[in-house]
């Protein structure tokens, strides 16, 4: 009979809502990060630098981007005789089988999968961070204080401390309390949506919460177990570790790591990020090209200027082209002298010739306030943005635009193009 | 599935010159992020041949490393594969592969099993895209023994007399192989590409053993050119052998090209090599890049123009570097200068220093100081 260890169950069915038009069609684990990644290589590959072999990958929302991307798992040494990494969407004809309700939900629905490997443990994990994480010093941890659920957590700042989950833990990491999003945090330990289960544990858990709609890991199993036991403990983490929920942050997270020496380091020796990426061929910078804190992905080629930017791969910039604080995910092509300032733009976008971004005031986004919060020009993957029109901050553009969708050759400040049934 | 490849990457080569003391020809770094034998792996799987023997004795460990795993070709299969054959000691023989001929006799046992009726045999140590099924097909159309690809070249920008010669009949027949002629008749060459039917390779192999005859060139092409059918078949588009110091040098700078780029980096079908999972190259301040390629896992901190980097290559600050070819993981401290070089991988040079070429004549600069002592 197989028997692992411990098996990992990755949640990669949200959405990411507000990541606004760049999750129009792809799941948020799936989007672009750091010019060649996606936001899952980077849990994809702890599990496998911290070796475990074998993944579950739950997901529901828009998958095709992420089954294409993981396929069978090669680029992670996840294609394996036993184990390896399996996608898990949501299925028919099961007595309990729906679309997933809730994270926990999801992991109910797969019993059957963990049951497959017989496991020890099992390791529950977002699909949205990034970060370099060692699972088995985790699970070290977890083991030595003979806990039935391990939390990783990680300090925060006070004043942030009420945007998360909070646990409280004396200094043997032994969990008194949790408070959600609370007012008055009485600590800043902020779970961070890694556990370490023991499988007995979970398994009783989930099947006793089986009826809970929209069965949660962090509302309802975890102080349904502390209730029971109280056996929880918190993993404290003080690497870098970082929420890329929402466009600011995303954007902040990736000019990150143009820093000089960057905290979140992609050049290390050790515990290397692995992506399916079958462009392998070197960058080109052309006689008219200049260059400043950048990071550049393989097989692009500059014409342009490129200034505090993250470039992904197959990128084109054409000549006479300024970009400034971008950034421009894979397949993309700029024409000639565009300013781009501020802007995200995502996979295989077509931008023309003499477009200038981020031209006006601010403004607040008619499309949605809470999204659009960051100054930033987001277009969607696959878009389409004619020569000669001037986009304001603040604005998002979706689909295949032609020159009349700019009253004036202009898409003023907060607002939105979002071609029929591209969204 | 009509044919197996061979592929001959075992040859020793002075004319390298200390680029070639550590590793094999084919395993020569090319175009930024390949490595010369990749081409003909492409080409073999781009044109469905699914079984390929590399073979290979001088200096095969960075080759063996490089073909470590098969799938980055898409070889890695049930039917078929990537086989990497070294010289090996029977009751019969304990020598070294003493020719080319003498290499694929060793290895005749691998042709008798094969079922496809023809072998395509191929070297290691150009670059060029090819369908080795139109090949195939005109070799079958002429009813021919032996096809040969060649290709018309420059003749004074060329050295003919590295290459194989041939005068070709009006319908392709080959009348005439001189092999390294010191006067060259035409300026059409052998590319070294050659297709035969797997039952007379084995034929002829074993005929030449027995007349300890070991070249396939020379005790073949050459010595049965008026007994056998051999047709030429004419190569249209990009090729280049790597095998001295200035022909490497100029093909890499030909990927500074556009047309080049296009062709290999851009068109279908691709290139495939080995994915070593590198971070995107890296511009601090201080970068200026011109005209130049950069592959990845690079970080940049000075001044590069008609330059080549290759992967993992760290150039530091006030750095210039002109006209030169950095190859992997080579570490350059501050304030260096390198014109007219090639510098060899996983070198380290330290800070403040000067390494300049002649113009026209390439300096290969090997410098092995410790890098965590720097």
């Amino acid at each position: 009979m197989i028997k692992k260890e411990m098996i990992a169950m990755l949640l990669a069915g949200g959405q990411g809502s507000r990541l606004g038009v760049l999750t129009a069609n792809v799941a948020k684990p799936a989007v672009s990060f750091g010019g060649k990644y996606r936001i899952i290589d980077f849990p994809l590959s702890n599990c496998i630098n911290s070796g475990i072999d074998t993944v579950g990958v739950l997901t529901q929302y828009r998958h095709l981007r992420l089954n294409t991307h993981i396929g069978i798992g090669i680029p992670w040494d996840l294609d394996r005789n036993y184990g390896g990494v399996t996608l898990l969407p949501p299925y028919e004809g099961g007595e309990n089988a729906d679309w997933y309700s809730g994270t926990a939900n999801a992991i109910f629905q797969n019993l059957e999968y963990i049951e497959n490997y017989n496991p020890e443990y099992v390791l529950i994990l977002g699909g949205d961070h990034i970060y370099k994480m060692d699972y088995e010093v985790m699970l070290d941890f977890h083991k030595s204080r003979n806990a039935d659920i391990t939390i990783a957590c990680m300090p925060v700042p006070w004043e942030e401390a009420s945007r998360f989950g909070v646990v409280v833990a004396d200094e043997n990491g032994h969990i008194k309390d949790f408070e959600e999003k609370p007012e008055k945090p009485s600590s800043n330990l902020a779970s961070m949506g890694i556990y370490i289960f023991n499988w007995p544990t979970l398994r009783e858990a989930l099947l006793k919460l089986k009826d809970q709609p929209g069965c949660d890991f962090g509302m309802h199993v975890i102080p349904y177990v502390h209730e029971k036991t109280s056996n929880c403990y918190a993993y404290e983490f003080n690497g870098y570790w970082k929420d890329v929920g929402t466009l600011g942050s995303y954007w902040e997270s990736n000019m990150e790591l143009i820093d000089i020496i960057p905290e979140f380091n992609l050049y290390e020796e050790f515990w290397k990020i692995y992506t399916n990426n079958d462009m392998i061929t070197p960058l080109y910078f052309a006689d008219s090209s200049k260059v400043n804190r950048c990071i550049v992905g393989e097989g692009s080629e500059i014409y342009g200027e490129i200034y505090n930017s993250v470039i992904g791969s197959g990128v084109v910039i054409d000549e006479g082209t300024v970009v400034r604080d971008t950034i421009i995910m894979s397949g993309t092509h700029i024409g000639k002298n565009c300013t781009i300032d501020k802007g995200i733009i995502a996979e295989n976008v077509q931008v023309g010739d003499n477009v200038v971004f981020s031209v006006g005031e601010y403004a607040e986004s008619v499309l949605n306030p809470k999204v659009y919060a960051f100054d930033l020009v987001t277009v969607a993957e696959n878009s389409v943005i004619p020569s000669n029109v001037k986009i304001g901050k603040n604005t998002a553009i979706v689909g295949k635009t032609v020159a009349e969708d700019y009253p004036d050759g202009l898409l003023a400040s907060g607002q939105a193009i979002v071609k029929a049934g591209e969204m | 599935m009509k044919a197996v490849g061979i592929v001959l990457a075992g040859g020793s080569n002075n004319r390298m010159g200390q680029l070639s003391k550590n590793r094999a020809v084919a395993a020569m770094p090319v175009a930024g992020s390949y490595r010369c034998i990749d081409f003909v792996l492409s080409n073999m799987s781009n044109s469905h041949i699914q079984k390929v023997a590399v073979l290979t004795q001088y200096n095969s460990r960075s080759l063996n490393e490089h073909l470590n795993s098969s799938k980055w070709w898409d070889f890695g299969r049930k039917q078929g594969g990537l086989f990497v054959l070294t010289p090996f000691i029977t009751e019969e023989s304990n020598s070294w592969y003493l020719g080319t001929a003498d290499s694929i006799y060793q290895n005749l046992d691998f042709l008798r099993k094969c079922h496809e009726p023809y072998v395509i045999i191929t070297s290691g140590d150009c670059i060029y895209k090819m369908d080795f099924d139109k090949i195939l097909d005109y070799h079958i159309k002429k009813k021919a023994d032996i096809t040969v690809a060649v290709k018309d070249i420059e003749a004074e920008t060329e050295d003919l007399h590295r290459f194989g010669v041939v005068r070709m009949a009006e319908d392709g027949r080959i009348v005439n192989f001189e092999e390294k002629p010191l006067v060259a008749q035409t300026n059409t060459v052998s590319i070294g590409v050659y297709v035969i039917r797997r039952r007379l390779l084995i034929e002829l192999i074993q005929k030449a053993h027995e007349e300890k005859r070991n070249d396939f060139v020379q005790d073949i092409l050459v010595r049965y050119k008026d007994v056998k059918k051999i047709f030429g078949y004419k190569h249209e588009g990009y090729w280049e052998n790597i095998a001295t110091i200035d022909s490497y040098y100029h093909a890499n700078m030909d990927f500074l090209k556009r047309d080049v780029r296009d062709y290999f980096f851009h068109d279908y079908p691709n290139v495939y090599s080995k994915i070593e999972d590198l971070p995107p190259a890296k511009f601090n301040p201080g970068s200026k890049i011109k005209n130049s390629l950069v592959s990845s896992g690079c970080i940049v901190n000075g001044e590069v123009q008609d330059s080549i980097l290759f992967k993992k290559v760290y150039v530091g600050n006030n750095c210039v570097i002109k006209n030169s070819i950095i190859l992997n993981d080579v570490y350059i401290g501050d304030n260096t200068v390198i014109e007219n070089c090639i510098v060899e991988s996983r070198d380290t040079i330290r800070a403040n220093a000067s390494y300049i070429g002649e113009d026209g004549k390439i300096q290969i600069v090997v410098e092995k100081s410790d890098r965590y002592i720097l």
